[in-house]
């Protein structure tokens, strides 16, 4: 049986499609989950895809946090059931708790959406066995708050336990902290970052195809579990 | 030196989506009675002394506001 | 205040009205008593004001616009499903797949508050589109600003480029392409014309028709605010600074602030209700708000439509009826509907948290009446006021300055040793030098359809996943050349606007324009006008494709100085299978070669290398060749089909040298260029002839591409080969440039004057 990975539309939400399409091209199944629905459907993992949920007027993911959806995330998180929150949704991850830290306004004051390399820090979390340790991926950057932080013993911690996953290389185009892209929690299961892994699945559409490896790395991890 | 405060507020009749996005939320947060929320701006500028009124109204309508689509008060309070 | 209904209005034909305050002249006013047979209410004055305003009614350009119409031919129309009329033009594109895509200007609320301005541009076009019942897939932005280092342009540029992207961006709409250009003469006078282009199937065409006596009428999206009140027939009229009154109420900003996430919620909401098939009609509302989608959607349908604005939902206080009708409130829509699919409608609205509200219902009397309160304030017939509007012929004069203009300046031309700083020069010159500090802050991949965008030629996207249909877009002008010789630069743009497409592989099938003038009231604008509207039209004869629909936008200057005259051409072309796109940047293949197609003479009349150089802008413009346009179309569809092409770029502003810059920095390779030693070099590098390609051929394709130009009657020219080691353009007997020079030359002129 296909692992079944939910992707979730909040109001706002843009890529939530994009992230389908990156599961079916991985062999997965994507299974839609709507966000007034305190229900996972029974999926495997979880995708919060990006976008602006909600406008992100007050904050970005401060509002779709408590949308009924996260409810049923949280408790499943707890589990250990592999999340993973691209932009939009690593903000939402971030404002829920279940990561650490919290994306500000990027250092350059405005919105950048470019090709941006990255450095695979962490090959041992739900969604990064595929990739090789130090390897440098071309992944889509696209966001206005993109900047990491993170008060300085939750950042020490991060470092310490080795659970930065993507850094930013050849340049960091928001001021995030330590060049920081994407962070996992303590026990590898979720994962956040900035920058778009579901627009780098095809080199017709995409600066590449690096992206695609997350997904297959989820779709190994809930085959073998 | 004294501490001014300039409020930065989107004019009345001008739509606020940000003040209308919290609104909306709260209810659904369980919150109720809340009939309008309007979001906004709040600069704090430490000044010498011997800057005037009228230079601080310069200041809020020439920067800190866009007086197209904002309004401004500015007041000097206790530092 | 008394309210002014039809009853007290009939009681007092003696009453004052300010309408001349709100854009209307003597005879207009006095044309809507005759039709009313009685003086207007409050209410209808405030809806034929808007309605006959330049913006609405096209009072000034209908005459010439109806050229369109009469050059088009039926085989130029037999791929076209709506054209010039409705709210966008529609193209059958193949596969089942309808495609629809307008340009529309919003140049002085962009002036006034560029951030704002700009974003509820891009949230208008974005209506139009869904209004056709089309999903909307992606932006494009042509832009017009005054010099790059005026103190305006720094307020002015930022805050229109963080408000096309602003918007954008938050709806989930990739930005794919466009231009910027600098002039001074769009001091106080910038250009934002912003494109977009949906999708359907063809079965799902939308037209805003209110057939079907009973339907309801559904205003559903934002609630109506004192937003932009009087604002199309003042702020688009001849003062932009008239009483900026509703009868009644203080000078009100006429600036609206868009709303993004409701758009977006509103796009998701209607694609589910044209999927359930619950939508008899729909009908965005634009400039002029409800008194425009009332009185459209009844003169388009059965004849007649009773609206209770009390039902409107307000966000202000005390609104009049004729604040209501005229108010530019964003992100809002007006669907006609079956009373039978009534409750399903709401249900959709409520599972998206759209407010939506009845407002009325389709009659079959002919009449558009409103009632307020329970009385009547509005009651006229709805094509008097949304079709019937004042028609002006213009006096038209050729300016006495023209033939002057025409004759070339002397202007001093370089030594061959000064080619080389020439060449890095002009890359880094304002209307030359990278675009990428404006288009990094656009989104480009959101939906995962982008096949090319910005540096490209043109954007292309994918249509439908499974056979890789798509389309590609352009958007081109040239102000200059339109300055010099209108009717040749209206051609010039559309010429360049078609080889963009070409060059990417796509078939152009369909062209839109947005444009841009100074006042008609002058008779030498009218003439630029008249000029570019039959240069366009007989350009698009020429090529046999057809133009669906445009916009024009008057009155862009200031005092008695015009801007350049504008016409912004887009053109959209089709592809069957976007893997076959041809790239912008060489060096897709080791060895490649690169062939020059087509001629180069000695054209710099209104060149940017006269601007960039001399200050001087005189002479004629390039000469236009469409049929070489068109062979040179037909030779790049055969080259991508075929596997024979895999770079192509065209020629433009800069000419050669320009585009070798460009080609090389954007595939990231170096190239190695002889120049033709029978050709002055200067002329081969720096001119701008029309109907140039360079292109990058795999050397196994080479004699099978060049025998296909030769026989075809195409001339080429062997101009290099790409070489990925050398990480340099070499242009032999001119110089040597590394990447990096080029690179910092073209990349930083931007960002040093905006960061």
């Amino acid at each position: 049986m296909t692992a079944r990975v939910g992707v979730i539309t909040f109001p706002g939400t843009l890529d939530d499609q994009d992230a389908a399409r990156a599961v079916k091209y991985a062999g997965g199944e994507a299974v839609s989950l709507w966000h007034a629905d305190a229900d996972l459907r029974g999926v495997d993992a979880v995708i919060v895809p990006g976008g602006f949920s909600y406008g992100d007027y007050l904050r970005c993911g401060a509002i779709a946090r408590f949308a009924p959806v996260m409810g049923p995330v949280i408790e499943a998180a707890a589990k250990g059931m592999p999340i993973l929150g691209i932009c939009n949704g690593f903000q939402i991850l971030c404002e829920a708790g279940l990561l650490p830290g919290a994306l500000v306004r990027n250092s350059a004051m405005h919105f950048v959406c470019r090709d941006q390399w990255l450095k695979v820090d962490n090959t041992s979390t739900a969604w990064t066995t595929r990739y090789d340790q130090g390897a440098e991926i071309l992944i889509p950057l696209k966001s206005g708050e993109g900047g990491y932080v993170a008060e300085k013993p939750a950042l020490d911690e991060l470092e310490g336990e080795g659970r930065v996953v993507f850094r930013y290389a050849g340049g960091n185009p928001n001021g995030s902290l330590n060049d920081i892209a994407g962070i996992t929690d303590a026990r590898g299961r979720i994962v956040g970052l900035m920058p778009h892994p579901e627009h780098a699945i095809d080199a017709l559409t995409g600066p590449s195809d690096d992206g695609l490896g997350m997904f297959f790395s989820v779709l190994d991890a809930l085959v073998a579990a | 030196m004294a501490r001014v405060v300039v409020d930065v507020m989107p004019k009345p009749e001008i739509l606020d989506p940000q003040g209308q996005a919290v609104a909306k939320a709260l209810p659904r947060l369980g919150f109720q009675g809340v009939t309008e929320v309007r979001q906004g701006k709040r600069f704090e500028l430490e000044v010498d002394d011997d800057v005037d009124d009228e230079t601080l109204t310069k200041i809020a309508s020439g920067l800190l506001a866009n007086t197209v689509i904002e309004d401004f008060t500015v007041r000097r309070v206790e530092s | 205040m008394t309210l002014d209904t039809v009853k007290h209005a009939e009681s007092t034909p003696d009453t004052e009205q300010p309408y001349r305050e709100l854009g209307l002249k003597d005879d207009e006013y006095q044309r809507i008593r005759d039709i009313l047979g009685r003086r207007p209410t409050d209410a209808e004055l405030a809806m034929y004001s808007v309605m006959w305003s330049e913006h609405c009614s096209y009072k000034s350009s209908k005459v010439h616009l109806g050229y369109f119409g009469k050059t088009t031919t039926e085989e130029m129309r037999s791929k076209m499903l709506a054209g010039i009329g409705e709210n966008a033009g529609v193209v059958d594109i193949g596969d089942g797949w309808a495609v629809t895509f307008k340009a529309e200007s919003h140049n002085h609320p962009s002036y006034v508050e560029p951030y704002q301005g700009a974003a509820t541009g891009v949230g208008g076009i974005v209506r139009d589109i869904m209004a056709m019942g089309a999903r909307p897939l992606a932006v494009m932005d042509a832009l017009r600003f005054g010099a790059a280092d005026a103190p305006d342009t720094r307020r002015v540029l930022p805050g229109v480029v963080a408000g096309v992207g602003g918007y954008g961006n938050c709806l989930g709409l990739p930005n794919i392409g466009g231009e910027v250009v600098f002039d001074p003469t769009y001091i106080g006078n910038p250009l934002v014309n912003a494109l977009c282009v949906g999708a359907m199937r063809v079965e799902d065409l939308h037209l805003a028709h209110a057939s079907g006596t009973g339907n309801k009428v559904i205003l559903f999206g934002a609630r109506t605010g004192l937003d932009g009140i009087g604002g199309v027939s003042v702020l688009a009229s001849d003062t932009f600074s008239g009483d900026e009154t509703g009868p009644g109420r203080k000078k009100l900003p006429s600036v609206q602030v868009g709303d993004p996430f409701t758009e977006k919620v509103l796009i998701e909401c209607c694609l589910e209700l044209f999927q359930k098939r619950i939508v008899v009609g729909i009908q965005d509302l634009g400039g002029a708000g409800l008194s425009c989608a009332t009185s459209e959607l009844a003169a388009a349908g059965d004849g007649g439509m009773h609206v209770v604005l009390d039902s409107v939902p307000l966000r202000a206080k005390g609104m009049t009826p004729a604040e209501i009708l005229s108010s530019e409130s964003q992100e809002r829509m007006c669907a006609v509907v079956r009373p039978s699919d009534v409750d399903a409608f709401m249900a959709v609205c409520a599972k998206w948290d759209v407010t939506a509200t009845e407002i009325g219902e389709v009659t079959d009397t002919e009449r558009l009446v409103i009632t307020w309160h329970g009385e009547v304030v509005v009651d006229v017939p709805p094509r008097t006021v949304a079709h019937q509007g004042p028609v002006y012929h213009r006096p038209i004069e050729r300016p006495a300055d023209q033939d002057d203009l025409q004759v070339p300046a002397s202007l001093p031309r370089p030594q061959a040793s000064e080619l080389r700083d020439l060449v890095v020069r002009m890359a880094g010159s304002h209307n030359l030098a990278s675009r990428r500090w404006v288009t990094d802050q656009y989104d480009r991949y959101v939906r995962g359809g982008t096949v090319l965008a910005q540096p490209s030629d043109s954007g292309m996207i994918r249509i439908d996943e499974e056979t890789g249909r798509g389309v590609a877009l352009s958007l081109d002008s040239n102000g200059r050349y339109c300055k010099l010789d209108p009717y040749e630069g209206a051609k010039l743009a559309l010429a360049e606007a078609y080889r963009n497409v070409a060059v990417s592989g796509a078939t152009p099938v369909a062209v839109t324009n947005c444009m841009n003038f100074g006042s008609p009231e002058d008779p030498g604008v009218m003439w630029q006008f008249e000029q570019a509207v039959r240069g366009l039209a007989d350009g698009c004869v020429e090529l046999g494709i057809p133009v669906t629909g445009g916009n024009v936008s008057f009155y862009n200057q200031t005092g008695t100085t015009a801007i350049l005259p504008t016409p912004v051409v887009g053109v959209l072309g089709v592809i069957d299978d976007v893997r076959r796109r041809i790239p912008t940047g060489i060096g897709a293949e080791a060895g490649e070669t690169l062939i020059l197609l087509g001629d180069t003479r000695d054209e710099f009349g209104g060149s940017e290398w006269a601007h960039v150089v001399h200050g001087s802008l005189s002479g004629l413009p390039p000469k236009a060749d469409l049929a070489r346009e068109k062979l040179l179309a037909e030779i790049l569809r055969s080259g991508s089909r075929d596997g024979m092409v895999s770079a192509a770029h065209d020629l433009s502003e800069g000419g050669l040298a320009q585009a070798l810059v460009e080609a090389c920095l954007i595939g990231q390779t170096g190239a190695r260029v002889f120049l033709d030693p029978d050709q002055d070099a200067f002329v081969q590098l720096f001119s701008e002839s029309a109907g140039r390609v360079m292109v990058a051929v795999p050397r196994t394709e080479e004699l099978r591409f060049t025998d296909m130009c030769s026989a075809r009657g195409l001339p080429w020219r062997k101009l290099g080969v790409v070489d990925p080691d050398a990480g340099a353009l070499e242009i032999q007997d001119i110089g040597t440039f590394t990447l990096d020079e080029l690179r910092t030359a073209w990349e930083s002129t931007l960002p040093a004057l905006f960061d």
